[in-house]
């Protein structure tokens, strides 16, 4: 396959051999789009199908209606609501606190020089070698610790998982910010600094109206991962009331998985829809942020 | 000459220190803080969690450190996410180490200073004690005080750090006494009747009495002359048995007699090398732990493999600007990674349902046969590959066509001119830059995939079960959802202790990888530049 896509950028000059190979090309697309959004299909006819259960399901479902949607949201079995909240409320306050604190530390980063920058720069991305997920028995460990002298940050709370996001997050998004910050020209600053502006001046008045659109892509990205994050969300939190949605769709699925399967892809869509909304509709810049690295080496 | 006075206006400025009160709000701020930090760090240590303890004093000083000396200026515009990245990421990994020295999980849950003061509260009645029938007074700010009366007819007041005194009704604020000879009213109290005494918690804790001769209440009934039944002694590191004389040293966390009888609860206590010479030696953990680091390479390696040739596959079958309804096929092929990943693995997971999935019920009708996904261990690995490739290859087919663009468009020229054909071209120029280009993050995908915790556990649990394990262990689990299971769900007890120990393991593992990647990246160097 990839040969004919070879063959055809040589003999360009073909246009005959252009279009089959177009055409050739169209009709595995059409495959790869079934294989990449099949699953998504498949969930959506299940959230539709009254039935509800995984071995009663058909891809377009004999009746069509809502009783998946209207059990999730109206059975006191599981408070779907409050863990989509919780997940929202999470991942906004950890995405903002992390952008600003890490912005902040990226400008000094940056603009200043100092002795032991270099030094720091590198440790920062030292530690980033080992994934916070590691050290999850320690954290966990740690933030029981934590609870036992300072209740509300302990096992339990939104705050431990937040300041346990924050600590994660820091290395990478330092480096990715220090990285843009680096391409605003330094001659910007100086001309203020001449002005008599102080480096804070400079911060919030100049630099930050040049950021804004990375700004707003780190803070989609870290809001995706953080309202996708699972693992350390459950290990630290042990109430229903408390998990976000990722856990408590995971444990509420775990059991008789079989017959809440309906209610379970009503939960999933709703769940994952604003997300995917997002990505699709931001997908030019945030592929930009992703692959930042990749196409300037 | 007009020009220069501002000038020097400006560099007076900048000589004098800061306003007076952004400096008086920062050490005020500071100092709060400090107190704050000190609370903390008495009841720290006074629970005996040293570690964190050391930790946060280290984080303390350098806070303060930066905050008072003028040349650490920039240093304070990262205070906090260094402070962050310092107790949620370093000392975290620091902890590992110091855990997987200890034999932390079930029956070793505690610190030794907690574990002795639960040890200490144990009592025993001397053959000299006397026993009581007992009344209960309590003050409005929460003080007690107990009417004892022996079986000779003798009636004792007693308050907790005082002598017993025998008080006749009238003296010392003592009201008259009822007919079962117990004051009706004592100034300052009040009486408890039986059924609020016998509730209240706060009382059978209380020690009356002086020191060395106290009384306890050790039933509804009854207050003794009790004495701890235990003593700690720091010298041998032992409990001693009051009343045997038996000494329960301390082995590997818990208090032990010569004869093998152990004292509840034992606690969190360093045994040296044994997690790793366990992960290393042990024949019962060798045999699963082998299989699973066996599967946690291929698995990483060939999601690698297939991904990211599937992705530059689609990559290059359109990277090509005249290709209609480009953008549409890109966003389609993207929408496996939009959504969360944990919500796609359960769909999978329910679409990879023996019998009940649609892809097991299409297959049935097709072929009459369908692979045992969830319960057979080779079909498991499959389906987990199958799984992740839907899920990445929309990261590598961006990524790859991001790096494709990049390559000029002269050396294909040249190498048409040499006469290479299309696969020599792929061969010999794409995949080399492409290498290039995209080392980093294959790597990092690696080390990634390593630790795949979510589609693991979420796809089944790291399922099917191995049999005879002494340790819970799946087929498909590598070595982080073992670590996982070992903490945190494991039906014979967590060992925190030796899923540290393991993870230690893993951080070499990764570790090494890493350092591979940055000699071969410029990633390393780049911190060098004055950029």
């Amino acid at each position: 396959m990839s040969s004919t896509g070879f063959r055809q950028r040589l003999r360009s000059s073909s246009t005959l051999q252009y279009k089959v190979s177009v055409a050739i090309r169209l009709v595995i697309a059409v495959f790869l789009i079934i294989f990449s959004i099949f699953p998504i299909l498949w969930v959506i006819s299940a959230s539709l199908d009254p039935t509800g259960s995984l071995a009663t399901q058909r891809l377009i479902p004999r009746n069509i209606g809502l009783d998946n949607y209207q059990t999730l949201l109206t059975s006191g079995e599981f408070p779907f609501w409050k863990w989509m909240w919780n997940s929202i409320k999470i991942a906004t306050i950890a995405s903002l606190l992390s952008l600003s604190i890490t912005t902040v530390a990226a400008y000094a980063f940056s603009r200043f020089r100092f002795r032991i920058r270099q030094m720091m720069l590198r440790g920062i991305l030292l530690i980033q070698v080992f994934p916070a997920l590691l050290a999850l028995v320690a954290t966990f460990l740690m933030i029981a610790q934590i609870g036992d002298v300072v209740p509300f940050i302990g096992l339990n709370t939104h705050t431990a998982l937040i300041l346990v996001y924050l600590g994660g997050a820091m290395g990478i998004n330092i480096w990715l910010m220090k990285g843009f910050l680096d391409t605003i020209p330094r001659e910007i600053d100086e001309s203020a600094m001449v002005e008599g502006a102080s480096h804070w001046q400079i911060f919030t008045r100049l630099i930050l109206p040049l950021l804004r659109p990375i700004l707003i892509v780190i803070f989609i990205l870290n809001y995706i991962s953080f309202y996708g994050e699972f693992v350390l969300a459950r290990v630290l939190l042990k109430g229903t009331d408390q998990y976000t949605l990722m856990v408590g769709l995971q444990i509420f699925a775990g059991a008789q998985f079989d017959q809440r399967w309906g209610v379970f892809a009503a939960g999933a869509l709703i769940g994952a829809l604003p997300i995917m909304f997002i990505y699709i509709l931001l997908q030019d810049q945030i592929i930009g942020g992703l692959t930042q690295g990749a196409v300037k080496g | 000459m007009t020009a220069v006075v501002p000038q020097n206006d400006r560099e007076a400025k900048a000589s004098t220190p800061a306003p007076l009160l952004p400096r008086l709000l920062r050490f005020v701020l500071l100092i709060v803080g400090d107190i704050v930090l000190i609370w903390i760090l008495a009841r720290m240590v006074s629970l005996g969690y040293l570690p964190l303890a050391a930790a946060l004093l280290a984080i303390g000083i350098f806070v303060n450190v930066v905050m008072v000396r003028r040349e650490a200026y920039p240093i304070r515009w990262m205070v906090v996410g260094l402070v962050l990245m310092a107790l949620f990421t370093i000392y975290p990994i620091f902890f590992t180490v110091w855990v997987s020295f200890t034999n932390y999980g079930e029956g070793h849950l505690i610190t030794q200073e907690q574990a002795i003061q639960q040890i200490l509260k144990a009592k025993y009645l001397p053959e000299s004690g006397r026993a009581f029938t007992w009344t209960a007074f309590k003050s409005d700010d929460g003080t007690y005080a107990l009417w004892l009366q022996d079986t000779d007819g003798n009636a004792y007041l007693a308050r907790p750090g005082e002598p017993l005194s025998q008080p006749q009704p009238g003296e010392a604020g003592i009201g008259p006494l009822d007919d079962k000879g117990i004051p009706e009213t004592i100034e300052g109290y009040q009486r408890l009747n039986a059924i609020r005494a016998a509730t209240d918690k706060n009382l059978t804790e209380i020690q009356f009495g002086e020191a060395g001769s106290t009384v306890q209440i050790r039933s509804p009934r009854e207050a003794a002359e009790l004495l701890p039944l235990y003593v700690y002694d720091s010298a041998q590191d032992a409990m001693i048995d009051q009343q045997t004389g038996v000494v329960y040293k301390n082995l590997r966390g818990t208090f032990t007699s010569p004869s093998g009888e152990q004292l509840r609860p034992g606690f969190v206590a360093n045994i040296g090398l044994t997690n790793f010479q366990n992960f290393f030696a042990s024949p019962a953990l060798r045999g699963p732990l082998l299989r699973i680091l066996i599967w946690n390479f291929a698995f990483a390696t060939f999601s690698l493999l297939l991904n990211f040739s599937f992705g530059l596959l689609i990559a290059i079958m359109y990277n090509d600007a005249r290709f209609p309804l480009k953008k549409t096929i890109r966003t389609l092929l993207i929408i496996p990674y939009t959504a969360p990943a944990l919500l796609t693995i359960l769909v999978w997971r329910g679409m990879l349902n023996p019998e009940l999935g649609v892809i097991d019920r299409v297959l049935e009708n097709l072929f009459g046969w369908a692979p045992p996904w969830l319960t057979d261990p080779g079909w498991s690995k499959v389906a987990i590959l199958i799984i992740n490739l839907w899920l990445s290859y929309p990261y590598f087919m961006l990524i790859c066509s991001g790096a494709l663009q990049a390559i000029p468009d002269d050396y294909y020229a040249a190498a048409q001119v040499d006469g290479a054909n299309a696969w020599q071209q792929f061969w010999n120029i794409t995949l080399p830059l492409l290498l290039v280009a995209l080392g980093p993050l294959l790597i990092a995908s690696f080390v990634f995939n390593f630790n795949n915790f979510n589609l693991i556990y979420i796809f089944n649990a790291g399922g099917p079960p191995m049999a005879g394990t002494p340790t819970p262990a799946g087929h498909t689990d590598i070595l982080i959802s073992y670590v996982y299971n070992l903490a945190f769900t494991a039906r014979r007890g967590v060992d925190y202790g030796f899923a540290a120990a393991i993870t230690i393991v893993i951080f070499f593992i990764v570790g090494t990888i890493t350092l591979i990647q940055f000699r071969y990246t410029r990633m390393w160097e780049e911190v060098g530049e004055n950029v």
